[in-house]
């Protein structure tokens, strides 16, 4: 607690970092998911294809995947960003597509029905039903990325690994509690925000 | 050439390659085995109570917020550098997805099928080993297969407490920017991780009841 006091500044760095690197990744990967979980609840195919690759993503270790993008894009942040979009576009894509094909037929054929076009459906109907589902796929991807960005520090991506991989190497444990504590609380939050905002978009909706 | 170099690393250290494929296989079986001995009969017993299965999942779900590394890490001031320190840390880690679906499996065996086994006679430990957990198996298997992934790609850390394994390839490779050697350990511990998923996900299709299994 002492080291605390006297290295909060560091700490507020390496979380800025931390949020810096997770939320980017996050956007981007959401974006992506959304695209390619539309398209796949619409095909079968396309869905079958998106799940076995990005499954094949999420499956590679964490810091084999930043080592193997090493010769490709050398150490730091894009590096550190681009293994965990990948590693959390399965979650996501899974949870979009199911989302929108969980919608029931009757309220699509309905919407139909009273003249709506497709790209209306989709956004007025659609993905507002799905919004559960995907917002679920979120989270998930939210705690589990914050989680896993801290090996991100190996290659000199920064964030709250950096306290956590100081802390081994001086064998100081007070270093790797507040990186790992700090990691934990930013993911609860993270979370619990998640379920906020889809609570007041759902109230909104009705 | 980066691969026809990582080859030659292999073919040139075959003892040391051999070695670390080794701790890595051993270390990540023996803690997923511990895992499995624990949190299934821990699963089974809190399984019985709603408050029980409250509590586990509650627990389950805030060790998944904890950083693999930092649990690898806060070992390490308690019990030192080495394998067993590693096997602790990697043991932890598997429990969360194991129990709960241990829990939850087992919670949602129908009900009408246990009091059908009971009407028939059948004693607590029959229904259980019989009915329940067969009907269960599933679910219990897919919490393994994702714990095995876990532990597969933890062990690639525990190469920064001294626990050997082919994240020493990858923590040496950065560290002299040897790109071969980086290939040396990333991509078995790739293949090992994907081979986990295929093993579990194919042990999960045999041992579901053939009454269960979709057509």
């Amino acid at each position: 607690m002492k080291w605390l006091g006297n290295n909060w500044d560091q700490v507020l760095v390496a979380l800025g970092e931390h949020i810096v690197i997770s939320f980017t990744a996050l956007a981007i990967a959401f974006f992506l998911s959304l695209v390619i979980g539309i398209l796949a609840a619409r095909s079968e195919r396309v869905f079958r294809w998106a799940i076995a690759f990005t499954g094949f993503l999420y499956t590679i270790p964490t810091l084999a995947f930043l080592a193997l993008l090493i010769p490709v894009v050398g150490l730091g942040r894009a590096n550190a960003i681009i293994c965990m979009v990948a590693f959390s576009l399965m979650i996501m894509i899974r949870n979009v597509a199911i989302g929108i094909r969980e919608v029931p037929a009757d309220v699509v054929d309905a919407a139909r029905g009273m003249g709506m076009r497709g790209i209306d459906i989709l956004a007025m109907i659609e993905l507002p039903l799905a919004l559960p589902v995907i917002v679920a796929g979120l989270r998930i991807a939210t705690v589990t990325v914050i989680s896993v960005a801290v090996v991100a520090a190996y290659i000199n991506a920064g964030g709250l690994g950096t306290l956590i991989f100081s802390g081994i190497s001086n064998d100081f444990a007070p270093k790797i509690w507040v990186g790992g504590l700090t990691s934990c609380a930013l993911a609860v939050a993270a979370d619990l925000s998640l379920a906020r905002i889809e609570r007041w978009l759902r109230h909104r909706a009705d | 050439m980066l691969f026809i170099d990582a080859w030659q690393f292999i073919v040139a250290h075959p003892g040391r390659f051999a070695g670390a494929l080794t701790t890595h296989v051993a270390l990540s079986a023996a803690a997923l085995g511990l895992a499995i001995a624990m949190a299934v009969p821990v699963g089974v017993l809190l399984a019985d109570s709603r408050r029980g299965t409250q509590l586990a999942i509650t627990a389950a779900n805030f060790g998944r917020t904890l950083p693999s590394l930092a649990v690898l890490a806060l070992v390490m001031p308690l019990l030192g550098t080495g394998f067993v320190p590693a096997l602790f840390a990697l043991t932890l880690l598997a429990l969360p997805p194991i129990l709960i679906n241990t829990c939850a499996a087992l919670q949602q065996v129908d009900a009408d099928l246990v009091d059908a086994a009971r009407g028939m006679g059948m004693t607590y430990a029959q229904v259980m080993n019989q009915v329940e957990l067969p009907v269960a198996m599933p679910v219990i298997f897919a919490g393994i297969r994702t714990a095995s992934v876990q532990v597969v790609s933890g062990a690639v850390l525990a190469s920064y407490i001294g626990g050997g394994g082919l994240g020493d390839f990858i923590t040496a490779g950065i560290a002299m920017m040897a790109l071969p050697q980086l290939l040396v350990g990333a991509i078995p511990a790739t293949m090992l991780a994907l081979g986990a998923d295929w093993l579990f996900g194919l042990l999960q299709r045999t041992l579901t009841p053939v009454g269960m299994r979709a057509t």
